[in-house]
């Protein structure tokens, strides 16, 4: 049943509008990878507003090609000047700097594309046919259902993220009381709006996302000090060449890190913790352990193929369940509605060749990727070359720019400002924020499903613990909610001191 | 970092008292037909509202206390935030491709120090360029002030 889905996918990708928008996407995304400021997800919500006269799947294909072009040009800046473009390159900087700086740049820069192509690839197959099943099982969903998956998703922010369990709560609910204000669908009363005109609309997540993401990175990025000091780049084939023979030794790497990023992908926030998750687990296993951190090439493949796969596997929730996996997938969530579709498991029955067609141009987008970033990396490294006073004025222009676009609005530009002083303090005081723009993003829909749910049960919590699959996920849930109370506890059980609180960065 | 931190979980405190206050006036029990409107917003407020004081006692027994900002980096910073500020007040009135050539050339001049001919330059086609991709290619109107309207747009 699946091979003419995926068939009348390609015929929809391999147009040549498709493969144009492909190219430009990847390489605008790679663009946005390497500037520090521009990451994946407010990449793809300053590009959101020229999508809207495309037709859907152009421009989803367009979004997905910038996400690839980002996850891809991360590993450039982390390899060659030791800055990590994308938190999910960090432990790509712990080997593959040195590499470069022993003048192994080209063969470390060939493994990290190769190790995210092949990474990416694997996710892309697994949802090709793990999707349609999925879907169909979703289908039966009721409300309960999806709060029980709602739930699940803010819970491993709160019990996997690292950090302060409780930060990552506050934000959450940041997020879900935001996205509150307005006018309440339900009952039709104006809720948090005190009188303001300009509050009726609520706040839109795609401005959220500039702001907290791009002007809040710029702030961080001046205090902490831009210094670029890049490693040579030279990149020949002759060295692609040799790299790709040395490459398959480290097929038990490949395999061990793409099943890591696929598993911790698809949750929230998946990418950076599945990096380095893969990175531990390969110096772990490794026979030269105590070379990884002075520049082995497995210490670069490792993390890659994670990083990669994670990035994909993020898709899958959201166009299973329309609930999306980080905040990059969360703003092509909100796409999906702009352009008039339904996010959701009735997707892959009502517009097939939107679904196929976005699957089948992850298949061709990862590709030309590959191809584009080898060719083009000193052109994309000489980028960071720019001076730093023409980049921060023209940073903030473009995010002013894709704020304005959303709603023809000059308010959301302040908004937007707003949300970069509070993404920058936030920053600094490791509230995290991708769960906060997913909250943003998904709390109407959490709501929704919140009242339904009551509603069925007549106002009993119940609800949630006595159907089957809810209660099984409400179950996860819970636990997920509890770990960080329950892990001090055990480990002074067991006699060992407790553990630091020690943040991961989650923003992918 | 103890004291910004304190300041902004009492900040959070004082905005869930908002969203509590307006959740009351809305009713936070149960309508005719399910939850009021208010019911969601109350019980996220409160749950928050109490994240933030167990924050705040977590913050009163923490023994390290390093400062959030280093007395030497706060105005780099700010040499960032206050010309971007006044670049969105001047978008209001000059719409958004002057004042954006107005803030670039000022920003390469003031701290990048770059030559008036790379200022100059950069700052005219930026946005000109910007112009043309938004306008004429896609379509996607910007702000636009007093020169736009008398060159015809």
């Amino acid at each position: 049943m699946g091979f003419e889905n995926i068939l009348l996918g390609f015929q929809i990708a391999l147009t040549p509008f498709n493969l144009f928008v492909a190219v430009l996407g990847i390489f605008l995304g790679t663009i946005i990878g390497v500037l520090p400021g521009l990451g994946g997800a407010n990449g793809v919500a300053i590009l959101l507003p020229v999508t809207f006269t495309m037709p859907p799947t152009s421009a989803i294909i367009l979004l997905t090609s910038i996400y690839w072009g980002a996850l891809f040009g991360g590993a450039i800046t982390s390899i060659l000047f030791n800055i990590p473009g994308e938190p999910w390159s960090v432990a790509t900087t712990f080997d593959g700097h040195p590499l470069a700086r022993q003048g192994e740049g080209g063969q470390a820069l060939t493994a990290a594309f190769t190790s995210s192509f092949i990474g990416a690839l694997f996710s892309i197959l697994l949802i090709t046919f793990f999707a349609p099943p999925l879907a169909d099982i979703a289908l039966k969903f009721g409300p309960p259902e999806f709060f029980a998956i709602q739930l699940l998703t803010f819970s491993s922010f709160v019990g996997l993220g690292g950090g302060n369990p409780l930060k990552s709560l506050v934000a959450i609910l940041i997020g879900f009381i935001l996205a509150t204000v307005g006018l309440d669908i339900v009952t039709g009363q104006l809720r948090l709006t005190f009188g303001f005109t300009g509050l009726m609309k609520g706040f839109d997540f795609i401005i959220a996302v500039i702001g907290l993401f791009g002007i809040g990175e710029i702030l961080l990025s001046v205090e902490e000090g831009l210094t670029f000091q890049g490693a040579k780049t030279g990149m020949k084939f002759r060295v692609v060449l040799d790299t790709w023979k040395v490459l398959p030794r480290y097929w038990r790497t490949f395999v061990r890190s793409a099943f890591i990023g696929f598993w911790m992908g698809f949750k929230p926030g998946g990418a950076t913790p599945a990096s380095f998750m893969s990175y531990a687990f390969a110096k772990r296993f490794s026979k030269n352990a105590d070379r990884f951190g002075k520049g082995d090439l497995e210490g670069v493949v490792a993390p890659e193929t994670a990083a990669h796969a994670a990035g994909v596997a993020a898709m899958l929730p959201m166009l299973t369940l329309g609930i999306p996996g980080s905040p990059t997938a969360a703003v092509m969530l909100g796409g999906l509605i702009i352009w008039g579709l339904q996010p959701g498991p009735l997707l892959f029955k009502e517009n097939p060749d939107f679904v196929w067609g976005l699957i089948a141009s992850m298949y061709t987008g990862n590709v030309i990727g590959v191809v584009m970033v080898l060719a083009f990396v000193p052109f994309f490294a000489a980028i960071l070359r720019i001076p730093f006073a023409i980049l921060t004025p023209l940073i903030i222009v473009v995010c002013a720019i894709g704020s304005y676009a959303v709603h023809n609005s000059m308010l959301d530009i302040w908004y937007m400002l707003i949300f970069g002083v509070i993404g920058y303090v936030f920053k600094k005081l490791d509230y995290p924020i991708a769960p906060l723009v997913l909250a943003l993003v998904l709390g109407d829909l959490a709501e929704t499903a919140l009242r339904q749910s009551l509603i069925m049960s007549q106002g009993s919590l119940a609800i949630f613990f006595n159907r089957p699959i809810a209660g099984a996920i409400t179950a996860v849930a819970v636990f997920f909610f509890i770990l960080p109370i329950i892990t001090p506890w055990w480990r002074r059980m067991r006699g060992k001191p407790p553990a630091p609180l020690k943040p991961i960065a989650m923003d992918s | 970092m103890r004291a910004a931190d304190l300041i902004t979980a009492s900040i959070l405190v004082l905005f869930g008292g908002l969203v509590l206050f307006d959740a009351l006036r809305l009713g936070v029990g149960w309508g005719t037909d399910g939850p009021r409107s208010g019911f969601f917003p109350f019980w996220l407020a409160l749950i928050m509202i109490v994240c933030c004081a167990i924050i705040m006692a977590q913050q009163g027994l923490k023994a390290i206390r390093p400062s959030f900002i280093e007395p030497g980096k706060l105005s780099p910073v700010l040499k960032v935030l206050w010309p971007a500020i006044l670049a969105v007040a001047l978008m209001q009135w000059l719409g958004l491709y002057v004042a954006s050539a107005l803030y670039m050339g000022f920003y390469m001049r003031w701290v990048g120090r770059h030559s008036w001919a790379a200022v100059i330059s950069l700052a005219f086609s930026i946005p000109l360029v910007t112009f043309l991709v938004f306008e004429r290619w896609f379509y996607v109107p910007m702000p636009k002030g007093p020169l736009e309207a008398w060159l015809g747009y």
